[in-house]
């Protein structure tokens, strides 16, 4: 007979498992209250909140973190507008040429980052484009397109197909059938993908790193902590807030689409 | 309305008609050169199975297809360049196709909406239409917590609120049960006499079509195989196709036709036009190889010389055992001649 | 007669809107026109421009980039130390998919087999969570980890296994001074940034066997052990070769881990950075870019076939 139960030794492997994934974050919170700023030392030798204040004073950390609210924005905004065309393009009919369509809106996350980072550089070399935060937003709403793409078809695909021909039965224009049908049950799937296309930009530093000449992202300010650190729990209080900040959206993406399977496998 | 002068004037008038309507899909013809005339006023079915191209039609109608070739016409005017919109024709759809962000009375009111009537209006408007159909209070809840056959009803009041022309039933009643869609046929039928608008309803469901409809339009690959009254159809089948796909006539080849006292063709033969005789003097008889009991009545499968026939006993009257020997006797017009296909 | 059939247009709105449904390829056109255009240009426009610059090659002297086309730039992929690189990246990818599906796999079971209502959702999340989450606080987290004076040395010291440890990392070639500076180490932190995207396909394709498949196994007659390697194991295949194109494309292409985490020796990412970057070697970054995504043709061509693409 087949137990409906797991055996201990799964059970164990597979939680196990879990807590490998999570326990790590964790030292991130707990480091940031650590007394000691020129080591990892564990157990911290002491306890305190100063390095929240000291962050908060320190000057380079501002002008990286608008930068990156800033191009997470504006890449998020165009994200959502280019991927929910595709979207809607892609639920109706097929045509001629729409598995070669997929395929180029999933090639920007399919291929590793470094090579869309390398293109791009490639790309503004020859054109003898200067770097700015337009080059960094050319590659972040590239990649995020398919995040929100990927969430507005998957509703797509659930609305009953019906329910936007029975409003133009009804007499509504297609205006009136996006504003009035289309637009409430398909928001919070383009929410959720713009809280995640969001998350995904304002955290992305490979890509970056390629398109940001000396600019600096707040991903790229802390790679430039982990490489020469110096007050390393200053680090600590910036990855919180960068995690907080990827953490929050994320989690409102979740409740949004609960019940639905638009960002399970959604990989980045 | 009621008028006898109006009443006159929606007989003379054709609702839709169809001239030499195709639609093709790449290569497969789901509407093949149909001809077709609905009068205003009358319940017309469009009856056949799964890929005939009935719902096609239906939805050239509605405008949601537009067609290869030919010409519709809704209330004489040609449509061909006339979005679904601003057809004044109205679809009650087979899953309903409810809005689900909205309650039921702004789903009812949707069309006074997009057309500009003011809340207030559209409102008292979408009440009365929920009376209509006797769901009074059910305005403030969400689709998702109605039942199947009260959200027929929604879809049913939120078509009728706009004073369609034409009303189109997309297989309205094939998600409901049997009982519900017994109740459901008949106020479908007392409302459309009630309001005199021309209803086009599609079925795959034969008694469906012949116990509501006034025409009943039998599709098959494309094409309409037969149109006319439901008792037409039903007693003089104009091909085998019709003669098997409406009721359970017996199909008989040119040699049993033959056997059976008529002309060398392929006829049909309804089973309860035929009636089971004592032995003495009977010239048709066989042997008894299957029962089926159908409620009212039982139908008897009997293996004659020539052939298998099915003849309908009335239950409760005598019925012969399998294996049995019995006789059949037939009236002199029971036999209907058909065409070939 | 109360109503015409026909209405009439009332506005803009309708208009467009007929205009729409008397040419339906036109809207089709118009809706996919700016992603297409964007994607055509922006992306396909880059990876062109990856090509091109991957046939120029760079003036030894000046410095230059020399506009002219050559195979020169490829045939210094295959100088030593470049190789090095490569067998190296790929070797590496290979390991942590390895880890991944071994560790991913009891997750994946239990979540696909036993886990039902809150516990689902549980771990649907606790796997969901990590995926998305900031990809450089991870790595940062690994960095305190691994830390000679972390939290590692400290737990094995305290329960009396350093020497376990020392053993461990005076293994040949991939041992080291410490964890942060070891292939071992680069491998965990991989490993633990990619184990999510192993798990999520493995888990759908295991969700997909039916439960009645394996009780007619066992009702066959089947050890556990048997329906194990015979039934599950088969169908959980494409669920693992789905999940071992992120793990592999991902490690192939990341340069950030091996620079916090490792030893001095280079991984592809890192030469792709370094040669573009401080060197100026625009063209040997790009051919040495063009690799990882020959690479990934040739394993995409082989999981299609064997039919990873439905666990998707």
């Amino acid at each position: 007979m087949l137990s409906d139960r797991a055996s201990w030794g799964l059970k164990a492997a597979a939680i196990g498992g879990l807590l490998f994934l999570h326990l790590p974050i964790l030292l991130i919170f707990l480091y940031a209250f650590t007394t000691d700023e020129r080591t990892y030392q564990f157990p911290p030798p002491g306890l305190t909140t100063q390095w929240f204040a000291v962050a908060w004073n320190r000057a380079d950390i501002w002008p990286p973190l608008y930068l990156s609210l800033k191009v997470a924005v504006i890449s998020t905004a165009m994200a959502l507008v280019l991927g929910t065309l595709c979207a809607a393009a892609m639920a109706r009919a097929s045509f001629f040429g729409r598995d070669q369509i997929s395929l180029l809106i999933i090639l920007p996350i399919a291929l590793p980052g470094i090579i869309t980072g390398m293109s791009l550089r490639s790309a503004f070399a020859i054109m003898e484009i200067p770097f700015s935060t337009w080059t960094i937003v050319l590659g972040h709403a590239t990649f995020c397109i398919v995040i929100v793409y990927n969430n507005a078809v998957a509703r797509f695909r659930r609305l009953s197909g019906s329910i936007i021909e029975a409003s133009l039965d009804l007499g509504a224009n297609g205006f009136q059938t996006f504003r009035h049908v289309l637009l409430p049950n398909l928001g919070s799937a383009m929410l959720a993908g713009g809280m995640l296309a969001f998350a995904l930009s304002f955290d992305e530093v490979i890509v970056t790193t390629f398109t940001a000449g000396q600019q600096s992202t707040l991903p790229i300010w802390m790679l430039n902590e982990l490489v020469r650190p110096r007050q390393r729990p200053v680090t600590n209080v910036v990855a919180i807030a960068v995690f907080v900040t990827t953490f929050v959206p994320i989690l409102i993406a979740f409740y949004l689409t609960r019940g639905g399977s638009e960002t399970a496998g959604g990989g980045k | 309305m009621g008028t006898p002068a109006r009443s006159r004037t929606l007989l003379m008038t054709n609702a839709v008609e169809f001239l030499s309507v195709s639609r093709l899909f790449g290569t497969v013809r789901a509407v093949d050169g149909v001809d077709l005339s609905i009068k205003a006023g009358s319940f017309f079915a469009m009856l056949g199975p799964s890929g005939s191209g009935k719902t096609t039609c239906l939805r050239l109608i509605s405008g949601f297809e537009r067609p290869t070739g030919g010409t519709i016409r809704i209330f004489g005017q040609d449509v061909g360049r006339v979005p679904p919109n601003l057809r004044n024709v109205n679809t009650v759809f087979q899953d309903y196709a409810l809005f689900p962000h909205m309650n039921v009375r702004d789903n009812v009111a949707y069309g006074l909406m997009v057309k500009g009537v003011d809340r207030r209006t559209r409102h008292a408007k979408a009440e009365e239409m929920l009376a209509l159909v006797k769901l009074d209070s059910y305005g403030d809840r969400k689709p998702a917590q109605l039942s199947g056959g009260q959200r027929q009803r929604v879809a049913l009041a939120r078509a009728l609120v706009n004073e369609p022309q034409v009303l189109l039933l997309d297989e309205p009643l094939g998600a409901l049960d049997l009982k519900l869609r017994e109740a459901m046929q008949d106020e479908l039928k007392a409302l459309q006499q009630r309001l005199g608008i021309t209803f086009v309803f599609v079925t795959h469901d034969q008694s469906e079509a012949l116990s509501m409809a006034d025409t009943v339009a039998v599709f098959n690959n494309g094409k309409i195989a037969q149109i006319g009254s439901p008792a037409d159809v039903y007693a003089r089948p104009r091909t085998r196709f019709v003669a098997d796909f409406v009721g359970s006539s017996n199909v008989l080849d040119p040699a049993m036709t033959r056997a059976l006292g008529g002309p060398e063709v392929t006829a049909s033969l309804r089973p309860e036009a035929l009636r089971l005789v004592p032995a003495a003097g009977a010239t048709l008889c066989g042997t008894v190889t299957g029962l089926r009991y159908l409620g009212p009545s039982v139908r008897v499968t009997v293996q004659m010389p020539f052939g298998v026939l099915g003849v309908m006993v009335p239950a409760g009257s005598p019925c012969p055992e399998p294996g049995s020997s019995v006789c059949i006797d037939l009236a002199p017009d029971a036999l209907h001649v058909m065409e070939d296909e | 007669m109360t109503r015409p059939a026909i209405l009439a247009p009332r506005g803009p709105g309708d208009r467009v809107s007929a205009l729409f449904w008397r040419h339906p390829r036109l809207f089709t056109a118009l809706l996919l026109a700016p992603p297409l255009i964007w994607l055509g240009v922006v992306y396909l426009g880059s990876l062109a421009a990856l090509l091109l610059q991957s046939f120029y090659s760079i003036d030894e002297f000046s410095g230059l980039i020399n506009r002219e086309f050559t195979l020169a730039t490829y045939a210094e992929l295959f100088r030593p130390q470049n190789m090095d690189i490569i067998i190296r990246t790929l070797t590496m990818a290979a390991m942590v998919t390895l880890g991944a599906a071994v560790i991913g796999f009891p997750i994946a079971y239990y979540a696909a087999r036993y886990a039902r209502g809150h516990w689902k959702a549980m771990f649907y999340l606790g796997i969901m969570l990590p995926l998305w989450s900031s990809y450089l606080v991870k790595v940062y987290a690994w960095k305190l980890i691994l830390a000679k004076e972390g939290i590692l040395n400290w737990a094995v010291d305290s329960i009396g296994a350093s020497f376990i440890l020392s053993g461990i990392l005076a293994l040949p070639v991939v041992g080291g001074n410490s964890l942060s500076t070891s292939y071992i180490g680069t491998w965990m932190v991989f490993l633990y940034i990619w184990l999510p995207y192993m798990i999520l396909p493995m888990q759908a394709s295991l969700e997909r066997v039916p439960t009645s498949m394996l009780e007619a196994s066992s009702d066959l007659g089947a050890t556990q052990f048997q329906t194990f390697r015979t039934v599950i194991l088969p169908l959980a295949l494409p669920g693992v070769i789905a999940g071992s194109i992120f793990t592999f494309s991902l490690t192939m292409g990341d340069y950030i881990v091996p620079q916090i985490i490792g030893n001095s020796a280079r991984m592809i990412g890192q030469a792709v950075y370094q040669l573009q970057g401080t060197a100026g070697n625009i063209p040997l970054a790009a051919a040495f870019a063009v690799v990882p995504i020959l690479i990934m043709l040739v394993y995409l061509t082989i999981a299609r076939r064997k039919g990873a693409f439905d666990a998707l």
